[in-house]
């Protein structure tokens, strides 16, 4: 195995990895502070930051021979008896006067600078920088100016680590931003009537190491480190990107991407990013309502726990159809709920929205056509419980409509929680279907017209308001954390679910999540603490046969 | 530390002697102290009739108020360091872009609850621009909680009403920050 040194401390890497010095020392734990180095983009080295010495020791007489310059930590890889020294004066002097040249025309406006709290050149002058300004020099100005629809920049902060240029060019591969002028005037700008728009260009913003670069749907409205990070998936597409949730007081702020080498690497896109606005819509429903007289009437959840059932066992042969929204948990216990009540039960994947083909990107992100996180995981549940047509298939929505149209069905329970505040997700027709039923339950966001049938509507869960697992298109299985509370009066599903089911206690997912995979040989991969980037199912499932 | 514990001295009282037992020097004692308060200056006020005197008023800390800048506008930048720094937690900014051309950002609502304040002036101390200072005003009183929420309009009408007798803090305007 080669060995690398650094600082003295002697350690392995693998014979096939090919890492710079910046990757190899974060390996002994010791970090290089860097700016243009991002490990998605190609390598620069203009920024200087991550300037170490390096040298090599002889295999054979152990004689150490270093390099006279200081070489860029980024762009220098390492092989078998590198050394690196990365706490020696020369280093720590070259640190501080790399900062000092990018604070001498840095506009210290870090009280009103959206990025302070987690700003590099911040933390960098903190723990490099040093203590007293030499320069006499001034360039308090902070130029303002719109560089796409939802990313403004503000020149003078701008560093030019030029990450964001080539993020468009490799990634995105659109090219929309470049460096104009040269020299001290260098600028990052667009091409004249060319402004960034694509999918992916909210990534700019979390690629900045400073504020240069601002999201406008954030700007101004926290500060960071007033917000609270919490671990979850994004719910837009199949892709089932891992993302951080950035909430404060049960309000979403912003999502960020989660970095995750299975799924989405380090990008995600300006859908999902900005796909949380519904959360917070006050047309969201609020109340468990039973159709009365006028309208619906509230029910106190725990009433509703007990008539659904009633309701349901009155009404007679059941049809469920198990949205691609919820978790596996829930979805298992849905199942569960509705074999409890029907044992004959007609199990049906609820609706999924798609909307054309995947969408690829050269950096190799993928937006997926399917918009809903759990279709696999929701399958996989439904095939435990027996619920597959003779050719092996799932039942899906289509089939739920013809199934409910037949006398045999009586009552139907549908889960929703699709992101569309007017309820679009079902049109007048499609509910018109479900006509001749005694008994409709729908768990949605919104009102549709799907529920404007119902006799019970039910209010359902946002992404970031439960726990669980979903299973994303490539069966990458990844758990998260609720992040907020959801509104007052709502009872995420997974949690009615759970006392529909006669549990003691608060609802516990990881419980559920333990009981499942001990109890189908689909999910043993589930079984124990996941890491937080997930497991793949089949990878799983391959190794275990 | 129990009570026989070898690190305990105990003492025992002294026993009355024949001045403490005749009770008579101790009464004309207290008598004196009494008879000189009586007669001395007086150090109590009849508030409200009566204000008391403050001393220093640019280390005084009363209510608050938000200082407006040479134009009249008003000079917080919306930097939620008054609100990072507040322990009480009693200070709510929304902030907005600036429809101003020099300035980027500013509070679109700013709202402290005074009832909440516990009046430590750490919010004073945050302030980067010397938006938000403390006044000498001490007394606050108000019919309602609602009453006692001041918002942006009501903090800077203080510094309207106090601006004359109080300059700002700041060094450059002859004060102490």
């Amino acid at each position: 195995m080669p060995t690398v040194i650094v600082d003295g401390q002697e350690i392995e890497i693998g014979a096939d990895e090919r890492l710079n010095c910046i990757e190899a020392a974060r390996r002994a734990g010791v970090e290089i502070p860097h700016y243009c180095w991002h490990p998605g983009l190609s390598v620069v080295a203009s920024c200087r930051m991550c300037l170490i010495q390096a040298g090599s020791r002889n295999a054979e007489t152990g004689e150490i021979s270093m390099i006279p310059k200081l070489v860029p930590g980024c762009q220098t890889p390492v092989k078998d008896g590198t050394v690196i020294v990365t706490d020696s004066d020369l280093v720590r002097d070259s640190r501080a006067r790399v900062e000092e040249a990018l604070l001498i025309d840095h506009p210290i406006d870090c009280p009103i600078c959206d990025k302070a709290g987690e700003c590099l050149l911040q933390d960098y002058h903190f723990e490099h920088g040093q203590s007293e300004r030499r320069a006499d020099i001034h360039a308090f100005t902070s130029r303002r100016r719109d560089v796409g629809p939802t990313v403004t920049l503000f020149v003078d902060r701008c560093i030019m680590c030029t990450r964001c240029v080539r993020f468009t060019r490799e990634v995105s591969g659109t090219a929309e931003l470049m460096v104009s002028a040269r020299g001290a005037k260098e600028e990052i700008d667009t091409f004249p009537g060319f402004p960034l728009e694509n999918k992916l260009a909210g990534n700019v913003v979390d690629l900045c190491p400073v504020g240069a670069l601002g999201d406008k749907d954030f700007l101004y409205q926290q500060r960071v480190w007033f917000l609270k990070k919490s671990a979850n998936v994004c719910g837009g597409c199949a892709a089932g990107c891992s993302i951080v949730t950035e909430h404060n007081q049960d309000t979403v702020y912003r999502l960020k991407p989660r970095e995750n080498p299975h799924v989405n690497k380090w990008w995600i896109c300006d859908e999902g990013r900005y796909g949380w606005h519904h959360l917070h819509d006050p047309s969201r429903l609020v109340e468990a309502g039973k159709r009365g007289a006028d309208g619906f009437e509230a029910v106190e959840w725990a009433d509703v726990v007990t008539r659904l059932r009633d309701d349901l066992k009155a009404a007679g042969r059941l049809a469920v159809a198990v949205s691609p929204h919820l978790t596996v948990e829930e979805a298992w216990m849905l199942c569960a709920v509705a074999r409890s009540i029907d044992p004959e039960a007609f199990l049906a994947l609820g609706y999924v929205p798609t909307t054309g083909d995947d969408e690829s990107f050269p950096g190799g992100f993928t937006i997926r056509g399917e918009k809903a996180p759990n279709r696999v995981g929701v399958e996989t549940v439904l095939g435990l419980f027996g619920a597959v047509a003779d050719d092996g298939s799932v039942p899906g929505w289509n089939e739920l409509l013809r199934q409910v149209q037949t006398d045999t069905i009586k009552a139907a329970w549908v889960t929703a929680g699709y992101p569309t505040p007017d309820g679009s997700w079902c049109d007048e027709q499609t509910a018109a279907a479900f006509a001749s039923l005694d008994c409709l339950i729908v768990q949605d966001l919104f009102d549709s017209p799907l529920a404007a049938r119902a006799q019970w509507r039910l209010p359902a869960a946002g992404f970031a308001e439960r726990a669980g697992t979903w299973v994303n298109c490539g069966h990458h299985a990844q758990s998260f954390e609720q992040a907020i509370r959801p509104p007052a009066g709502v009872w995420p599903e997974g949690r009615l679910f759970w006392n529909m089911l006669g549990r003691q206690g608060l609802y516990d997912p990881s419980g559920v999540r333990q009981q499942i995979a001990e109890s189908s040989a689909a999910f043993a991969a589930l079984a124990g603490d996941l890491p937080n980037t997930g497991v793949d199912l089949r990878l799983q499932q391959l190794a275990a046969t | 530390m129990k009570p026989n514990d070898p690190g305990i001295t105990w003492l025992e009282e002294k026993p009355l002697g024949l001045a403490e037992r005749l009770y008579l020097p101790l009464f004309v004692q207290g008598l004196t102290t009494t008879s000189r308060h009586l007669v001395s200056k007086k150090n109590t006020v009849n508030f409200p009739e009566e204000r008391p005197a403050v001393g220093n008023p640019l280390i005084y800390r009363g209510v608050h108020r938000l200082n407006r800048d040479d134009e009249g506008r008003v000079k917080c930048v919306a930097c939620f360091l008054c609100a990072t720094a507040c322990p009480a937690h009693c200070i709510d900014i929304v902030a907005t872009e600036s429809p101003w051309e020099d300035r980027e950002k500013y509070p679109e609502s700013f709202q402290i609850d005074e009832l909440r304040c516990i009046f430590c002036g750490m919010c004073e101390e945050a302030c980067p621009v010397d938006a938000i200072e403390l006044t000498s005003l001490l007394d606050l009183t108000g019919k309602s909680r609602e009453e006692m929420i001041f918002d942006k309009e009501k903090l800077l009408s203080v510094y309207d009403m106090t601006k004359d007798a109080e300059p700002m803090k700041s060094a450059d305007l002859g004060g102490t920050l």
